[in-house]
Formats: structure tokens, C-alpha cells, sequence
């Protein structure tokens, strides 16, 4: 029965991935499963960008899209996200520009989107938000408009988006109500057909295979590092295989 | 002493009991057994059974009062109901914040400071409690118990009404809820936002299940019965089921039309969806056609756990949202491993239903009386008269 339910759950995730095989680097204790079905969605700005060999990435978020000022934003997923891009395109120009601060609702980083967008000009926008409207209890359909209104902007500006969820945090599920926040996320992103990141359930994954002990209470840097370093990598496959669909063949 | 038409249907109790299991299993976060409830399936979960049963019986017992007491008697009963329920809605509160501050004390992780932001309710108890007593501020999972306070509170001129105009009783309620989908009506919560459930909404299904209980029931049931409604509700469910799974596996969402997808999303539960409804309606109607009426399996054991929890519903309620605060609080100080989930969802089952079955005791010697002499056997059946 367990191998039963950890088939379903691994398909699951991979279903959600939204990533194909495998991409050459990663280190084994990132991935999820080796037999991905290929469902991908496609990029066609990323594409472009990296047949211009410049991709400007833009990644809009909230306090979990970084990490304390003691391990540096160099360790963040944004950072690792461009490590990886620039290793996997070494002729194409990576930049990503991470945008983010604590605290921010969708709103709240709607907001700040024109600006970002004009000042950095992306390709791709990275959104990342969800656990802030659910602790400021945002009403689920207003959160809902913000994303479609965010999508919109991005794609007047030239930009694919990806959204990002919230993180699986064991520790406060119990009083932190995702549930909505999480559905309006996935209804936003198959409606516009755009790429989940489904960090919820990648780090659910994780923690039920022991990859990275997540409920820990102790202050453990280390792991966040090891944990940025991994959804980075991901991302980059998945932009990757987004851009190949993209692509003009 | 007007005749009692009708006897208690055990369906009622038995569909509430379960629905109330399947709410606990739903609030204990990331419980692999939650796999098993409908809200997997389907677009509608256990809280609808929730809210239709307690309109049924809501009418059905507050409505006899009604008749037989007046309506002055009848709104104090339904009035200290919503007072005992918001009793226990301050009491789980009081557990949260216990949690919380558990949490607070022992818990330092870098990769979750934005988490840990759900401190900060306790960084301004004044505000954050009165916001809580005045149903403002609802943490996970305590959203069904202050709903339920609202409807109980709109409930006597809603059950004066039903008793002498049903139809036009359910058609106010049809009438506020199109009239609340179409202005966004619904109270304010804190600190932003508007109601997980909303009331206007949600008192729909509760006042169906009143009309039904006082005499609706019987007059749909040939359309509950024909054939044809049956075939419809279950393609319905079958629909929405393969609709649900492309939920989970994106690569069937390219067997969903787009135009499909536009229609229906979002599917929403705070302001229960038109969509939910059918898939509830369907739900009931498959259910009556193979549960019909004093089916006589009702009576057997198997089926009395769950229908002493349903006819407790209160009290196994609560218990199931401290359960699974607990339960999970389990999961992370314990094991997080399947056979821990299983083990914490039957076990927690297993305390609902001894709980319910005390409620029961409690209950009953309440309805004995006071405690007389301990007489002869034999005297005891002639000089007993309560109840």
C-alpha cells in the first residue's frame, strides 16, 4: 500500500513539475523522479530570448523567495536559478533580477510590477506568492483577479510567466490555510496555460523521501541553502524545457 | 401534544456522522488519508452534507417548537444553540493560540521566516482576540462554526416563514444568494479579506435542507426518483470527476476545452459555487436511490458509530478540529511515515465515536432526571415516567 501511494504521490509531483527529463546536472538529491511524463508548457518569449542570446528574467516574490542575510542573495533560488541557466547556455547572456521582499501580497507586488517590468525588460516573469494573502486572509477571488491582471501585464511586456507557489512549511500548515490560495493558483495557470512551479508539492516530495528535513525546528541554514539550490535548478528545467517547446520548430 | 409526523430519519445522522469524519481527515494537513474523501473526486466536499443536514434537522426539530410553542420559544432555543456554538468556536481558538504560541517558542527555521509570520497574531493579543470574538478573525479550519452562528442567528424569521410559505421561504434564500454572487455581498474578515464561507451564500443549502425537512422533501421526491434526474446526477458526477483529475494530472487538461475551463473557474467555495450544488444534488440523488428511507441496514451496528456521531454534531465537531491540531502536531514531533497517518485518522475516528457515544450517556441520564432511590427491580419500570 505505501508503494502503492508513494507511486501516486511521485507521479503526482512529476505531473506537476511540468518538467521533462531530467536535465544533465542536477544533483541527485533534487530530483523528484527520473521517469517524468514530458508535459511541458511552452515559453515562446524565453525562446526567443535565448535565440537572441540575451534572457532577462525577472522573479517577483516574497519573503521565501530569499533567504537571511547571514547565507547571502548569491545562495537564493533566484541566484541558483541563474547559475544554472548560465551553465546549461553558456553562449547567451543570464541575468535574473530577483524582486523581492518580505510580507508582499499578490497585490502588493502588482503594484510594483510596471516598474520592474520597464526597468528590466524580461523575457520571463518568475511570480512567487501565496502564503502572504493566506495570512492576511485576502479574499480567494480577489487574489485570483490580481494574478490574471499580473499575467496580463507581463505578457503586454513581451513576458511568459511561471508562477511559483507557496513552500510545504510542515511546521505551520496547521495554521496557515493554503487550501484556496493553492486552487486559484493552479485554475489561474491552466486557464492562461501557463507553467505551476509546484513548490508545495516538490518540497512535500522531499520531505517524504527524507531528502531534506523540512520540520526541524532547529536553525538549520545549511538545509535552506541546499533547498534553494535545488528548486533553482528546477526552475532552470523547467524554463529550459519550456523554451524548447517554444521554440520556432 | 400534536402527533409527531414523522420518526427521526437515520439517514440525516448517519450522512452528517460521516460527513463529520471526513472534515476531520480533510483538516489534518497533508494526511495521506485524506485521499479517501470526496473533495477529491469531485467539486463539492463533506461540508455541504454538513450544512444541508443541519438546516434539516434544524427545521425539523426547532420547527415541531415552533408549531407546538410559538414562535417566541422556538427562536430562544435556536438563540442558545448559536450561543453554545459560539462557545465552543472561542474555546478551539483558545487551542490555536495555544498552538501558535508552541510554535512560536520552539520553532527557528531560516528557510520559513516568512511563515513565521503567523506569530505576529500574537504579538497584538488585543487586537487579534477581540477580532476572534467578533468572528472576524477565523484561523485554519474554524470557518464552518461561525457560519453555522450566522445561519442559526437568521434562523427563527427564516423558519416562521418556511412553516407557512415554504416556497416562498426558499425563494428569498435562491433570491439573496443570486443577489450576493451578483454584488459580492459577504461580511468582513480580518486582517483583510471577507469570509471563507460565506453567509449569504451558504444559507441556501441550509435553508434547502429546512424546506425539505418540513415537507419539501416528499414533494420533489418523484423528481428525486425518476430515472432521469438519477442518469443526469450521475453523468454530473462523472464529469466533474474526470474534471478534478485534470487537476492533478496537467496533461489531461488538454482533454478539457478551453471554453469548458473559462466557464467553470473559478469553482468558488466561499461563495459555494452553483457548480458545488449540482455536485451535491447529484451526490444526494445517487445516495437516496441506493439509501432509500428506513432502509433496514440503518438499524445495524456497523452503521451506529457513525450515526451517534451525527446525532452529536456539535461536540464530535469540535473534538474533530482539536483532533487534528493534535493529529498533526503527531505527524511532526512523532513520524510523518503512512502508517503514523493511518494510525492518527483511525484512531482519532475511533475517539469522535467514544465521545459521542459519553454525549449519548450524558444525554440520556439529563433526560432521566434527577437521580431517585435506588428501587427493587421491577418498581423501577412502574415508577420511571420521564422522557
Amino acid at each position: 500500500m505505501k508503494a502503492g501511494l508513494t507511486f501516486l504521490s511521485t507521479w503526482l509531483v512529476a505531473a506537476l513539475l511540468v518538467t521533462g527529463p531530467a536535465l544533465a546536472d542536477a544533483p541527485a538529491e533534487c530530483l523528484i523522479d527520473e521517469n517524468r511524463p514530458s508535459y511541458v508548457v511552452a515559453l515562446p518569449h524565453v525562446a526567443k530570448a535565448i535565440a537572441a542570446k540575451k534572457l532577462d528574467i525577472l522573479v517577483m516574490g516574497s519573503g521565501s523567495s530569499g533567504l537571511p542575510a547571514s547565507a547571502g542573495a548569491r545562495k537564493a533560488y533566484p541566484a541558483r536559478l541563474q547559475a544554472a541557466l548560465a551553465e546549461a547556455l553558456p553562449d547567451v547572456a543570464v541575468k535574473v533580477t530577483p524582486d523581492v521582499k518580505s510580507r508582499r501580497t499578490a497585490a502588493a507586488m502588482l503594484h510594483a510590477l510596471p516598474a520592474a517590468l520597464a526597468a528590466t525588460k524580461p523575457a520571463l516573469l518568475i511570480w512567487q506568492t501565496g502564503t502572504v494573502d493566506a495570512m492576511q486572509a485576502v479574499s480567494s477571488s480577489r487574489f485570483g483577479d490580481v494574478l490574471e491582471a499580473g499575467i496580463t501585464l507581463a505578457a503586454e511586456a513581451g513576458a511568459d510567466t511561471v508562477l511559483v507557489n507557496s513552500q510545504y512549511s510542515p511546521r505551520t500548515e496547521s495554521m496557515i490555510a493554503l487550501g484556496t490560495y493553492s486552487e486559484t493558483m493552479r485554475w489561474v495557470a491552466l486557464l492562461h496555460e501557463i507553467p505551476l512551479f509546484n513548490r508545495f508539492a516538490i518540497m512535500r516530495q522531499w520531505a517524504d523521501l527524507g531528502t531534506f528535513e523540512l520540520a526541524g525546528a532547529a536553525n538549520k541554514l545549511d538545509t535552506a541553502v541546499r533547498v534553494h539550490d535545488c528548486i533553482g535548478r528546477l526552475l532552470a528545467d523547467l524554463v529550459l524545457e519550456g523554451a524548447k517547446a517554444g521554440g520556432p520548430e | 401534544m400534536a402527533p409527531v409526523a414523522t420518526e427521526r430519519d437515520l439517514r440525516l445522522d448517519l450522512f452528517r456522522g460521516i460527513a463529520l469524519w471526513l472534515i476531520f481527515l480533510d483538516h489534518i494537513p497533508s494526511n495521506a488519508v485524506s485521499w479517501v474523501t470526496i473533495r477529491n473526486y469531485g467539486f463539492s466536499d463533506a461540508t455541504e452534507i454538513f450544512v444541508f443536514i443541519s438546516g434539516f434537522t434544524a427545521a425539523f426539530v426547532y420547527g415541531r417548537a415552533m408549531r407546538e410553542q410559538g414562535f417566541v420559544v422556538a427562536s430562544a432555543r435556536v438563540l442558545k444553540r448559536a450561543w453554545q456554538i459560539y462557545i465552543a468556536h472561542v474555546f478551539l481558538f483558545a487551542i490555536y493560540l495555544a498552538e501558535i504560541a508552541y510554535v512560536a517558542q520552539s520553532f527557528d527555521n531560516p528557510l520559513y521566516s516568512e511563515e513565521m509570520g503567523v506569530r505576529d497574531f500574537l504579538a497584538n493579543p488585543d487586537v487579534t482576540i477581540i477580532q476572534a470574538l467578533l468572528l472576524k478573525f477565523k484561523p485554519v479550519n474554524m470557518d464552518v462554526l461561525p457560519l453555522y452562528i450566522v445561519l442559526l442567528l437568521w434562523f427563527p424569521p427564516v423558519l416562521w416563514l418556511l412553516l407557512r410559505a415554504p416556497m416562498s421561504a426558499l425563494a428569498m434564500s435562491a433570491g439573496v444568494y443570486a443577489l450576493t454572487l451578483w454584488f459580492g455581498w459577504n461580511l468582513p474578515a480580518w486582517p483583510e479579506g471577507v469570509w471563507a464561507f460565506n453567509p449569504f451564500a451558504w444559507q441556501l443549502l441550509f435553508v434547502f435542507g429546512g424546506w425539505c425537512a418540513l415537507g419539501g422533501a416528499q414533494r420533489i421526491k418523484p423528481l428525486v426518483d425518476s430515472p432521469v434526474v438519477r442518469w443526469l446526477a450521475v453523468a454530473y458526477l462523472v464529469i466533474a470527476f474526470g474534471i478534478v483529475m485534470t487537476w492533478y494530472f496537467p496533461y489531461l487538461g488538454s482533454f478539457v476545452p478551453n471554453f469548458v475551463g473559462e466557464a467553470i473557474y473559478p469553482i468558488s467555495k466561499p461563495n459555494l459555487d452553483v457548480l458545488r450544488i449540482l455536485h451535491f444534488l447529484s451526490l444526494a440523488v445517487v445516495t437516496l436511490w441506493f439509501v432509500p428511507r428506513g432502509w433496514p441496514a440503518l438499524k445495524k451496528p456497523v452503521f451506529r458509530p457513525a450515526i451517534v456521531c451525527g446525532q452529536h454534531s456539535l461536540e464530535t465537531f469540535c473534538l474533530g478540529v482539536f483532533l487534528s491540531f493534535a493529529g498533526h502536531f503527531v505527524f511532526i514531533e512523532v513520524s510523518n511515515s503512512l502508517a503514523m497517518h493511518v494510525v492518527v485518522s483511525v484512531a482519532g475516528i475511533a475517539i469522535m465515536v467514544a465521545a459521542a457515544f459519553l454525549a449519548a450517556w450524558y444525554k440520556g441520564l439529563e433526560r432521566r432526571g434527577p437521580p431517585r432511590p435506588p428501587a427493587p427491580a421491577g418498581a423501577s419500570a412502574a415508577a420511571g415516567g420521564g422522557a
